[in-house]
C-alpha cells in the first residue's frame, strides 16, 4: 500500500504526471474571474471565497479521470487486482494520492490567489481551514467517479457529469465556511458539517469505487 | 493446484467456451491453443480471478496466481528498478536481482521504460511474475515482441519456476520447446448459447 | 401468483400487454377528469386568481420526480441482490421519464412562479433540489448510455443510484442550510399543505392519481421496449457465433 502511494506521488512528480496543471488552472482561472465581474475590490472581498471554491473543485476535477485510467490502459490495474491489496485498499491510496497531488496544494496556493480577489483578511484562516477538511471528499468522490467510468472512451466527460452533482453538498458546506468566515461570523456549524461529510465519504466511497473498478475489470 | 470443472466463459455477456475442464499440477506448463477468438484470454482472466465464469467450478486456493496480460503494467517514467521493486513490494518480496538476471535486464537498471525497446520492455513484464513469489503463472501472449534469444530465456524461466515447484499455464502460438501438456479449445466452443445469466433462457 | 414471476421477461411481457391498455386508459380517464375539474370547475383562488390552477400539473409532476427515483433506487437493489434482468431493465426505462416530470415540474413552477413571485426563478430550497435532482438523472441516463455491455451497464448504474441516493439526500439538507442564511424562507415555500382547500384538493388527487398512473404505463411500455431491444441483441450475437 504505501509503495502503491509512493509510486503514483512519484508518477505525479516526473515528466508528464500532469503535476502543476491544475495548480495552474487553479492560477488562471483566479485572473480570469475579475475580468468577468470587473476590478471593483468590494465585488470581489464578497465573492473571492466562492470563486476560490469553485475554482479549487474545477482543478481537483481535472485529474480525477487520471485516478484509474493510466492504470488500466497499461494493464497495472489487472496487475493489482490479483495482488494481495485489496482494491478498496487501492481506492483510499489512490484518492491520497490525487489528494496530496491536488488538494492539498491546491489548499496552499488558495492564500495567494485570494490576495488577487482581495479577500478580507479575516478569510485567509478560514479559507484554507475549509480547503483543507474538504478537499479530500473531492478526491474520495471523484476516485468513486474514476472507477465507474475507467474502461470508457470518452470517459472523461461523463465523469464530470457524474461526479459534478455529487461535489454539491462539500461545494456548500466549504463555500458556508469561507464566506462566513471572510464575513467574520461563526463558522461552527457548517464547519462540521463539512468534516462530516469528508468523513463519511471516506468511510464508504472505497467500497463503491472497489465495487465499481470490480465491475469493470470483468 | 488447479482444478476446473464445466466451466463456462463469457465475453461481453456472450459465452464463448463451454465445458472446460482442466487440471494444474505442481511442475506443470500447460499451454493453450486455439484460434484468435476463440477465448483463451477470456479463460485466463476467468481463471486469475478477475471476472466470475458463467457456470462451473474452479478449485485453486486463493493467493496463488500471477498473472500478466497482452499490456505489461509497465509505468513509462519509472526505470526498470522502480517497475520491479514496486510490484516486489505489494507483493511482499524482497529480492529482485534473479529477475534482472533472469531476463537479462541488469544492463538496463537505471533507464526508463519509455526508453526500452518492446521487446526489453515485455521481458520487463515477464520479469515482473518472478518478483510475486506466486506459483502459479498465467500469461497471456507472453513472447509478443520478443526475439528467439528472449524466447529461449523465457522458456528457461519457466522451466526453471516449474522445477522449484510452481506452475505455469500460457496462451501462446509459438512452440517453447517445453515439454508441457496442450490443450486445444477448439472442442470446448460454446455455439448457440445466449447470453450469460438467464435472461434468454427465460425465453425459451 | 408470487410478485416475482414478474422478473421472468416472457412472463413479464405476457402480463404487462394485458396491463399496459387499462393502466394508459385509466390514466387519460383520470388525467381528463381531474384536469378539467380542476381547470374549470374549482373556484379561483382569493389571492393567487387563476394560475393556481397550474398546481393540477405542478404538484404531480414534482411528486412523480421523486417517485421515479425511488423506484429506481428499489429496482436496482432488487438487480443487485437478485440478479433480475427486467428489474435493470425498469430502473433504466423509468429514468427518462423521471426527468421528463422533473422538468415539468421545474418550468411549471416557473411559470408559476412568475405571477406570483414576480420572477422566473429563484434559489429556493426546493427549486433548487429538484434542479439537482435533475442533474442526478442526466447523470445516470448518460451512464446506461456510455456503457455497451448490458450487465455491466446494469451494475454501474445500480451503485451510482445507491450512493446517488445517499448524496440526494445530503444535497437536499445542504440546500437548506444554505439558503437560510441568503434568502426569505417562508413566503416563497412552496408547501401546499396550508393553503390548499377541499375544493381543490378533490381534483388535485385524481390528477396525482392520473400521474402515478401515467409513470407506470410509460415504464410499462418502455421497459417492453428495453427487454425486446436486448433480446434483438441477444438474437443477432446468435446468428453471429453460429
Amino acid at each position: 500500500m504505501i509503495a502503491l502511494l509512493r509510486r503514483d506521488l512519484v508518477l505525479a512528480v516526473r515528466a508528464g504526471g500532469g503535476f502543476g496543471l491544475g495548480l495552474a488552472f487553479f492560477l488562471v482561472l483566479s485572473v480570469l474571474v475579475p475580468f468577468g465581474v470587473g476590478p471593483e475590490a468590494d465585488v470581489l472581498a464578497r465573492i473571492a471565497p466562492g470563486i476560490l471554491w469553485i475554482g479549487a473543485l474545477l482543478s481537483c476535477l481535472l485529474s480525477l479521470d487520471r485516478i484509474f485510467a493510466l492504470d488500466f490502459e497499461d494493464g497495472s490495474l489487472d496487475l493489482l487486482a490479483t495482488a494481495p491489496v485489496p482494491l478498496e485498499g487501492v481506492s483510499v491510496v489512490k484518492a491520497l494520492a490525487h489528494w496530496l497531488t491536488t488538494g492539498l496544494p491546491l489548499t496552499l496556493l488558495a492564500p495567494g490567489l485570494g490576495v488577487l480577489l482581495n479577500l478580507p483578511p479575516a478569510g485567509f484562516g478560514w479559507l484554507v481551514i475549509s480547503l483543507a477538511v474538504g478537499t479530500p471528499a473531492l478526491s474520495l468522490i471523484g476516485a468513486f467517479g474514476a472507477a465507474l467510468t475507467v474502461g470508457l472512451k470518452r470517459g472523461g466527460l461523463l465523469l464530470s457529469l457524474l461526479v459534478l452533482p455529487l461535489y454539491v453538498p462539500t461545494l456548500i458546506f466549504g463555500a458556508q465556511v469561507a464566506t462566513q468566515g471572510a464575513a467574520g461570523l461563526d463558522v461552527g456549524t457548517p464547519l462540521v458539517l463539512l468534516a462530516g461529510i469528508s468523513a463519511g465519504t471516506l468511510a464508504l466511497m472505497p467500497f463503491a469505487a472497489a465495487a465499481a473498478l470490480r465491475i469493470n475489470l470483468r | 493446484m488447479l482444478s476446473v470443472r464445466g466451466v463456462c466463459v463469457a465475453r461481453g455477456g456472450v459465452p464463448v467456451l463451454e465445458g472446460v475442464d482442466l487440471d494444474l499440477e505442481a511442475g506443470q506448463a500447460l499451454v493453450l491453443r486455439g484460434p484468435n477468438g476463440i477465448g483463451k484470454t477470456t479463460l485466463l482472466r476467468t481463471l486469475a480471478g478477475l471476472q466470475p465464469p458463467v457456470e462451473g467450478q474452479i478449485e485453486m486456493a486463493p493467493d496463488l496466481v500471477a498473472y500478466t496480460g497482452h499490456s505489461d503494467g509497465v509505468k513509462a517514467t519509472l526505470t526498470v528498478v522502480e517497475n520491479l521493486e514496486f510490484w516486489a513490494r505489494v507483493f511482499g518480496q524482497g529480492d529482485i536481482a534473479p529477475a534482472l538476471a533472469a531476463f537479462d535486464l541488469e544492463g538496463l537498471v537505471e533507464r526508463q521504460a519509455q526508453n526500452l525497446s518492446a521487446g526489453q520492455r515485455r521481458r520487463l513484464g515477464l520479469a515482473r511474475l518472478m518478483v510475486t513469489g506466486r506459483p502459479i503463472w498465467m500469461l497471456d501472449e507472453p513472447t509478443v515482441s520478443l526475439d528467439a534469444a528472449s524466447v529461449k530465456m523465457f522458456a528457461a524461466s519457466v522451466q526453471a519456476h516449474c522445477a522449484a515447484g510452481g506452475a505455469a499455464i500460457m496462451a501462446t502460438h509459438i512452440d517453447l520447446g517445453l515439454d508441457g501438456l496442450v490443450l486445444d479449445l477448439s472442442p470446448y466452443r460454446a455455439i448457440g448459447r445466449m447470453s450469460a445469466g438467464g435472461f434468454e433462457e427465460a425465453f425459451e | 401468483m408470487s410478485f416475482w414471476e414478474f422478473a421472468n421477461p416472457k412472463r413479464f411481457m405476457q402480463l404487462s400487454s394485458r396491463l399496459l391498455p387499462w393502466v394508459a386508459g385509466l390514466s387519460l380517464a383520470c388525467l381528463v377528469v381531474g384536469l378539467i375539474w380542476g381547470f374549470f370547475f374549482t373556484p379561483e383562488d382569493y389571492r393567487q386568481g387563476s394560475t393556481v390552477k397550474i398546481i393540477y400539473l405542478h404538484v404531480p409532476a414534482a411528486l412523480m420526480a421523486i417517485n421515479a427515483w425511488l423506484m429506481m433506487l428499489v429496482a436496482s437493489l432488487v438487480w443487485i441482490i437478485r440478479r433480475h434482468h427486467v428489474s435493470a431493465l425498469a430502473a433504466r426505462a423509468a429514468a427518462p421519464v423521471g426527468l421528463t416530470f422533473t422538468v415539468i415540474a421545474l418550468i411549471t413552477g416557473a411559470i408559476w412562479g412568475q405571477p406570483m413571485w414576480g420572477t422566473w426563478w429563484a434559489w429556493d430550497p426546493r427549486l433548487t433540489s429538484f434542479l439537482i435532482l435533475a442533474l442526478f438523472y442526466m447523470g445516470y441516463i448518460a451512464m446506461w448510455e456510455a456503457v455497451e455491455n448490458g450487465d455491466t451497464a446494469a451494475d454501474l448504474t445500480s451503485v451510482l443510484c445507491l450512493v446517488g441516493s445517499v448524496f440526494a439526500i445530503l444535497s437536499r439538507y445542504a440546500v437548506l442550510f444554505w439558503n437560510q442564511g441568503l434568502h426569505q424562507g417562508a413566503s416563497l415555500s412552496l408547501d401546499k399543505e396550508e393553503n390548499v382547500a377541499d375544493v381543490f384538493y378533490l381534483p388535485l388527487l385524481v390528477c396525482i392519481a392520473g400521474f402515478v398512473l401515467m409513470f407506470l404505463a410509460l415504464v410499462l411500455l418502455r421497459t417492453r421496449t428495453e427487454i425486446r431491444a436486448r433480446r434483438l441483441k441477444a438474437l443477432l450475437n446468435r446468428e453471429r457465433m453460429a
